[in-house]
């Protein structure tokens, strides 16, 4: 074997794995996961949740919107591990045991969908607005320093812009939130 | 992405100690949405990533003197969101109610906020050239693309530009950020936090070593309460500044008695307009002393051939939020 070099043996690192507890949509679940795992893809590829959607994988079209303690995130870009003991909610979690949620009905009654690849993201980003965001003034409130008042369209649109519809749905997206803000 | 280790110590001191343990690829995690990005993107590699996102995530407090103690954790919306802030300091709520989107604001910590990378399509891009992740590998922007890059303080090694809207707000209130690292604690001027690219783009700030952003102070700025931002972009929202201007103005008898402006979207780092206060103070609080300023901050730009149009648009955007400044 003489003349033969022996080549260095690859610079590769062994994947690392984290004990994770986390609670989904009222289930809870503990789980082993790889540190580069997204929720994201937790939820699709580990837990069949399929809901969340994967659109850009960069945090640029909100298709994967979700709920983690009440707020909504992009969860392509939430490490798994870093989320240990947190609660979710997915779009599959959004109806009350068969009854739709007001803002699901609102988008059926409104038509606030055309192909829906990005209305799962659209409903959890609106549901984490109302509930969390409301009472707070957005980028195009005037005056900072007290509420927003009631949410026309104008600030709905400024709160939704995290979410990207390619159909460009967008009116009537509108009008079903409006709808449920009242 | 490359495999990596996982710590989420229970201390900023923690945090210290564990990253000091790791190799030179170590990285904090804060809310991960610049850097989880990076690393899809193979910019970033780490092999151990020490978690400080549930660290110091709560402290919104008043400071003795009077100022804003804003914890390294606490999240974009809840700064924003906070009283204290929308009412003695509008143009930093305003600045970053103007960034990202509510999903990202729910995620991104200050810290990382301030500690974002550019978002250079050529630094992005890991199969081309760049000096600021591959250091003297070139710069292709300079003949390609960079109608977004900068005007100001940039080098014949990059153009990049920083793309935060809450530091250039920060940067027109004087703040501060606090420091741990394996040397012990200190602070600094946020303004002294970044450095200009010179001919070592792959050094953006004056960091050391492990060195951990645990806060930042506002100092007590009554003349904050008459401040406010602005922002120029492709979109309506959800966009990344082509140019912003944060400005706080105070008059007194008609003439500017103190001004504080910086500029966003012009330059590597958030760009304080010093010849521009320079020039207002004590000028009569017009349109031709706004466009006095303007053109004094402005002659320092040195634009590309596709970017020269944010000269024209920095000058009437400064213009315009100092008259609406001085109006209200």
């Amino acid at each position: 074997m003489r003349g033969l070099r022996r080549l260095p043996l690859p610079l590769l690192r062994p994947p690392a794995h984290v004990e994770l507890s986390l609670r989904i949509n009222d289930e809870d679940h503990a789980l082993l996961v790889d540190t580069r795992l997204t929720l994201l893809d937790l939820l699709r590829e580990t837990l069949g949740l399929t809901g969340a959607k994967k659109g850009c994988d960069h945090g640029q079209c909100g298709a994967c919107t979700i709920l983690v303690n009440g707020h909504r995130i992009n969860s392509c870009l939430a490490l798994a591990v870093a989320h240990d003991g947190d609660v979710l909610v997915t779009v599959e979690g959004l109806a009350d045991h068969g009854e739709l949620d007001p803002l699901q009905s609102a988008f059926v009654d409104r038509d606030a969908l055309q192909c829906g690849y990005c209305t799962p993201g659209q409903l959890c980003s609106a549901a984490g607005m109302l509930a969390t965001e409301a009472d707070r003034p957005s980028f195009v409130t005037g005056d900072l320093s007290g509420p927003p008042g009631p949410l026309d369209d104008d600030e709905i649109r400024e709160r939704m812009s995290g979410n990207i519809c390619r159909c460009g749905a967008y009116v009537n997206i509108v009008r079903a939130i409006a709808d449920v803000a009242g | 992405m490359k495999p990596f280790a996982y710590d989420r110590p229970a201390s900023p001191a923690d945090a210290v100690a564990a990253l000091a343990g790791g190799s030179a690829q170590a990285r904090y995690l804060g809310g991960g949405t610049n850097l989880v990005d990076l690393m899809k993107l193979g910019v970033e590699t780490p092999d151990l990533l020490v978690d400080v996102s549930r660290l110091s995530r709560d402290t919104i407090a008043p400071t003795p003197d009077g100022g804003l103690l804003i914890g390294a954790g606490v999240s974009n919306t809840e700064l924003a969101a906070d009283p204290a802030v929308r009412r003695r300091y509008p143009v930093l709520a305003r600045a970053i109610l103007s960034g990202a989107s509510g999903q990202l604001r729910n995620q991104a910590t200050i810290a990382g906020n301030l500690l974002q990378r550019t978002r250079c399509s050529y630094f992005q891009d890991v199969s081309k050239p760049c000096n600021k992740r591959r250091p003297g590998s070139g710069c292709p922007a300079r003949a390609g693309h960079h109608r977004e890059l900068a005007i100001l303080g940039h080098s014949t090694a990059c153009v990049a530009t920083h793309p935060s809207d809450m530091a250039v707000a920060m940067t027109a209130l004087d703040a501060r950020v606090r420091l741990l690292g394996p040397r012990g604690e200190r602070t600094i001027p946020l303004s002294e936090l970044y450095r200009l690219p010179g001919d070592q783009p792959d050094r953006e700030t004056r960091l050391e070593p492990g060195e951990l952003i645990t806060a930042v102070e506002l100092p007590p700025l009554p003349a904050a309460a008459s401040s406010e931002y602005r922002k120029v972009r492709d979109r309506a929202s959800f966009a990344f500044a082509l140019v912003s201007v944060a400005a706080v103005l105070e008059i007194a008898d008609g003439r500017v008695r103190e001004s504080r402006i910086a500029l966003g979207g012009v330059a590597p780092v958030p760009w304080r307009a010093s010849r521009a206060e320079r020039a207002l103070r004590g000028a009569p609080a017009n349109e031709q002393s706004f466009a006095r300023a303007a053109a004094a901050e402005l002659d320092l730009a040195r634009p590309l051939p596709d970017n020269a149009f944010k000269v024209t648009l920095a000058g009437n955007l400064l213009v315009q939020t100092l008259l609406e400044l001085s109006l209200a």
